[in-house]
């Protein structure tokens, strides 16, 4: 049994496709849907994590791809290089999962990474192109 | 009250006696001891901004190569810098994009010569009798070349629209990145922190006045370009939307990339993050009244990008008070808010100017002359071409 996050990014065609069916009912898999948002640029997210046998895991996968949706393993993470912010909010504006946000005390820029949905708009919006998505994180089950 | 001068003003500070408050700290101070005792007691005010400013750049004068050059083009860091002056000055502008980038522009230049790395030059020239060397390349550093001077046509707006987008798409803008069907909303100034909006008519601003600038001293060099102090203004004076502009100078060399950092916005281009501070003296009632506005008696209007045209239409009347709480009602719906301009680096830096102030290392400079007070911006309408 393996247990993973992963986010699926939803195009306006793979929007309505009933997925989580799919899933459980074809690949016997476990799912625990973390966080759904609607980006209003026509996409939708979904943060699950998904337990179940690692073969019918790898073919779900497949099935996801074949289907048009793109599967983000969350081991891939975002990342702020946060000594260099200088806490504009530009990052902000886009950030629908609240991960990105302004303490509106201080005006600082908090980062909460447990929020991020890895939609990526974030990276294209900061001035100092100090954010980045790599694989340096834990996995799912590492808090 | 008394009337305070100037020269009163700066009487205190060579003694270390001046009161001087942040533009934050006064308005806390009237709402408990009022608008007289506050104008009384308080002698300074500093308020500061750290935003966008496109219309920024910097001269430089590389020095005399043997044999000589008259440049007739030049590069820096493959950015290219205009150079139709004498034969080794130049402007390099903040949005000047590098060949073939989109990524890195004059503004990266201007922060990398600031952190004192080498930068890339090369130039072309013609070759003439008394400069006959046609081609040079080679490394320069702040500390190599002559003179470097931030030069800025039109800095420290007065105010700006706030910006959101009515279209299906997302718009790449100097105003961040506005999602579609008015996902968000921008503003880019630091409201009752920012300077001109503490003088609004600029009665302590003009050609001359000492200000903070990078991160060193710096002066107000001239009214800024689409200086608009014709603008529509509220009851207190304060323009709603973008009004006066003020032109700005500054070392280059004793400036610090702590306040002056280089911007990318993704397909729009290269700006610079520029850090402005304004004292403004407590003269008088009127000024305190002045400085003491708050977020909620700022108005904006706030514009919709996804209309591409001159004059975008208003699609709402918002005050600083609501933009800052992070959302603002729009079409019945609560739209998400975001700055673009920091306010948290605005606060550093009213709060340095302070410290200099009343350390005794900054005095007050009464302007030299004062700034158009009724000019108006005309739009291009070029005549076109038969
Ligand atoms: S990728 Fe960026 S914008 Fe998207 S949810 Fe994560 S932090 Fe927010
Ligand atoms: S956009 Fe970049 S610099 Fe601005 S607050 Fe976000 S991470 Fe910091």
């Amino acid at each position: 049994m393996v247990k993973e996050r992963f986010t699926f990014v939803f195009s306006p065609e793979t929007y309505d496709k009933p997925i989580t069916y799919h899933l459980v009912k074809d690949f016997d898999l476990k799912l625990n849907i973390l966080r759904a948002e609607i980006t209003p640029g026509e996409e939708g997210h979904l943060l699950a994590e998904i337990e179940g046998e690692e073969d019918n895991l790898r073919r779900a996968l497949e099935f996801l791809a074949a289907e048009g949706i793109e599967v983000i393993p969350t081991h891939r993470q975002v990342t702020v290089r946060q000594e260099e912010c200088v806490h504009c909010g530009a990052c902000t504006a886009v950030c629908f999962s609240g991960a990105l946000a302004m303490n509106r005390e201080e005006w600082k820029m908090e980062f909460r990474p447990e929020k991020c949905i890895v939609c990526g708009l974030c990276i294209e919006a900061c001035p100092l192109r100090i954010i980045s998505v790599g694989f340096g994180g834990g996995k799912a089950g590492e808090a | 009250m008394a009337k305070k001068t100037f020269a009163e003003i700066n009487e205190k500070i060579k003694k270390g006696e001046a009161v001087v408050l942040t533009a934050e700290e006064v308005v806390a101070m009237a709402d408990e001891q009022g608008l007289k005792a506050t104008a009384e007691k308080v002698d300074v005010v500093t308020t500061a901004t750290f935003g966008p400013m496109c219309s920024s750049g910097a001269f430089l004068n590389f020095g005399h190569s043997d044999p000589p050059i008259k440049m007739a083009k030049v590069w820096l860091n493959q950015v290219p810098a205009y150079t139709g002056i004498a034969a080794v000055d130049a402007y390099i502008g903040a949005t000047e994009l590098a060949e073939g980038r989109d990524d890195y522009g004059g503004a990266h230049v201007i922060e990398e010569l600031v952190a004192g790395k080498s930068v890339r030059l090369k130039a072309i020239a013609q070759g003439t009798d008394c400069y006959p060397r046609k081609e040079l390349e080679g490394y320069i550093s702040r500390e190599s070349i002559n003179e470097a001077f931030l030069f800025n046509p039109r800095n420290a707006y007065q105010n700006y629209g706030a910006a959101t987008n009515s279209t299906g798409r997302i718009l790449y803008t100097y105003m961040g990145m506005l999602l579609p069907k008015f996902g968000n909303v921008t503003y880019s100034t630091a409201g009752q922190l920012s300077p001109l909006l503490n003088d609004p008519y600029l009665r302590t601003i003009g050609v001359g006045t000492r200000i903070f600038l990078g991160g060193t001293q710096g002066y107000v060099a001239w009214h800024g370009t689409q200086h608009n102090p014709s603008k529509a203004r509220g009851e207190n004076g304060v323009p709603v939307g973008g009004a006066g502009t003020l032109s700005l100078i500054g070392d280059l060399k004793a400036m610090t990339t702590e306040y002056l950092k280089a911007a990318v916005f993704k397909n729009y281009g290269v700006s610079m993050f520029v850090g402005v501070g304004i004292p403004i003296p407590m003269l008088d009632e009127d000024m305190a009244r002045f400085v003491t506005v708050r977020d909620r008696e700022i108005k904006t209007t706030l514009l919709d990008y996804g209309v591409p045209g001159r004059s975008r239409p208003t699609l709402k009347v918002v005050d600083y008070a609501e933009l800052k709480s992070g959302f603002v009602e729009l079409n019945g719906r609560k739209v998400r808010t975001a700055p673009l301009s920091s306010i948290y680096k605005a606060r550093q830096i009213a709060a340095t100017l302070k410290e200099w102030i009343e350390r005794g290392e900054f005095m007050l400079q009464e302007p030299a002359a004062p700034l158009p007070a009724d000019a108006t911006v005309k739009p291009l309408d070029v005549k076109e071409l038969d």
